[in-house]
């Protein structure tokens, strides 16, 4: 069984160091990921907005409804322990 | 052979990003406890995120955090700050990896509390008992 | 079946001490994180984090019951669902004065700031929710996950 994990392992990691080839080089300013909303953000988050740190001016205010969803995902993992190990106090 | 060496220096970033995922992975199949599984999930979830943040970095770049009265007059250049997009999806991205911890352990503590034990075999077969 | 084994907790001298003397340090520096977001890396989630950690830490090293003082189980029930009824509060009111869901202009009708300067006013009131979301699910998370689900003693 080992054996045959080792193997898997070795063969997706093989695959993904083969896809690594057609990456942009480290570290280029004009790689796709740089190019299409980021600039935006960059040049107009601070005249906008009034704050100084970009990445708290993005996740509050244009990107709003991701951080509303993540606070619902944390308060339902805290429901879900309390409803999966609750039980009453053994006297 | 000199262009395999070329290409494992100019990105050598993605390279020990994915050495940690197959950690993580095998991990995840190849160990039969429960607890050590959960613990190479998160040793995956970590190197996805090192692994988004990487893909935004630009040479001489600095953090994205502007001095306000120089961005108010206009000039602020987009090539010299690092792209703050993946840092936020990563901010997510941590938040929801702690649930998903939180929740499993919760899990493991009723399994052990049911079976007695966290070894998969054995609990495989006490199931089909 | 009781797997939980009995503790006297907390009887170390040089933790208790080391730990009274930091838990309001480490809380006002969680607060500190929270309120300069704007100005420096930080913002709701790191500063919840902090603040969270110090009950536990305060757990750690006293014993349960006493963590339990300072953060009763119905107070901690409150802030949990504090945390997201701010931040949907914030964006049913932006609603309701003409904007979009968290629009935070549509609220210069209610106090004239300026619509630039409510911006930034509304992200400052979404992290505090967040923050407080986030650090009453950590203390409850450690007291469930260390007592077995009883929280009365443990670890």
């Amino acid at each position: 069984m080992k054996n045959l994990a080792l193997l898997a392992t070795l063969v997706t990691g093989a695959l993904l160091l083969y896809g690594t080839k057609d990456f942009p080089a480290w570290g280029d300013p004009q790689d796709p990921a740089s190019t299409y909303l980021s600039p935006y953000y960059i040049e107009n988050a601070v005249e906008q907005t009034h704050v100084p740190n970009i990445v708290t001016a993005v996740l509050g205010d244009y990107r709003g409804y991701d951080t509303m969803f993540e606070t619902v995902v944390i308060y339902c993992a805290g429901m879900a322990v309390l409803s999966v190990l609750w039980r009453k106090k053994e006297e | 052979m000199e262009m395999i060496v070329d290409e494992i220096v100019a990105k050598y970033n993605y390279w020990i990003y994915v050495v940690l995922m197959m950690i993580g992975f095998y991990a995840m199949i190849g160990k039969r406890n429960l607890m050590k599984k959960l613990i190479g999930m998160n040793i995956f979830q970590t190197s996805i995120i090192l692994f988004f943040v990487s893909t935004g970095v630009k040479k001489g770049g600095g953090i994205p955090i502007v001095d306000k009265y120089q961005a108010l007059a206009g000039n602020v250049d987009a090539a010299s700050i690092v792209n703050p997009l993946p840092h936020v999806l990563m901010l997510t991205a941590i938040v929801v990896g702690v649930s998903v911890t939180g929740v499993a352990l919760a899990v493991l503590q009723r399994i052990y509390r049911e079976y007695g034990t966290l070894e998969e075999d054995e609990i495989l077969e006490k199931l089909q008992r | 079946m009781r797997d939980i084994h009995e503790h006297t907790a907390g009887e170390d001298l040089i933790i208790k001490t080391s730990v009274r003397l930091m838990v309001p340090f480490i809380q006002v520096f969680g607060l500190y994180v929270i309120v300069h977001g704007h100005y420096s890396p930080g913002g709701g989630f790191q500063g919840g984090v902090i603040l969270g950690a110090s009950f536990i830490l305060l757990a750690l090293a006293f014993g349960m019951k006493t963590s339990q003082e300072y953060m009763t189980v119905s107070v901690n029930a409150v802030f949990n669902n504090l945390g997201p009824a701010i931040f949907i509060g914030v964006g049913v009111l932006c609603a309701l004065f003409g904007g979009l869901f968290l629009d935070y202009s549509a609220l210069d009708k209610l106090i004239p700031l300026g619509p630039v300067e409510w911006r930034s006013f509304g992200i400052f009131l979404i992290e505090v929710g967040v923050g407080v979301a986030v650090m009453s699910i950590m203390v409850l998370l450690y007291w469930n996950l260390s007592s077995g689900g009883a929280m009365d003693e443990g670890l």
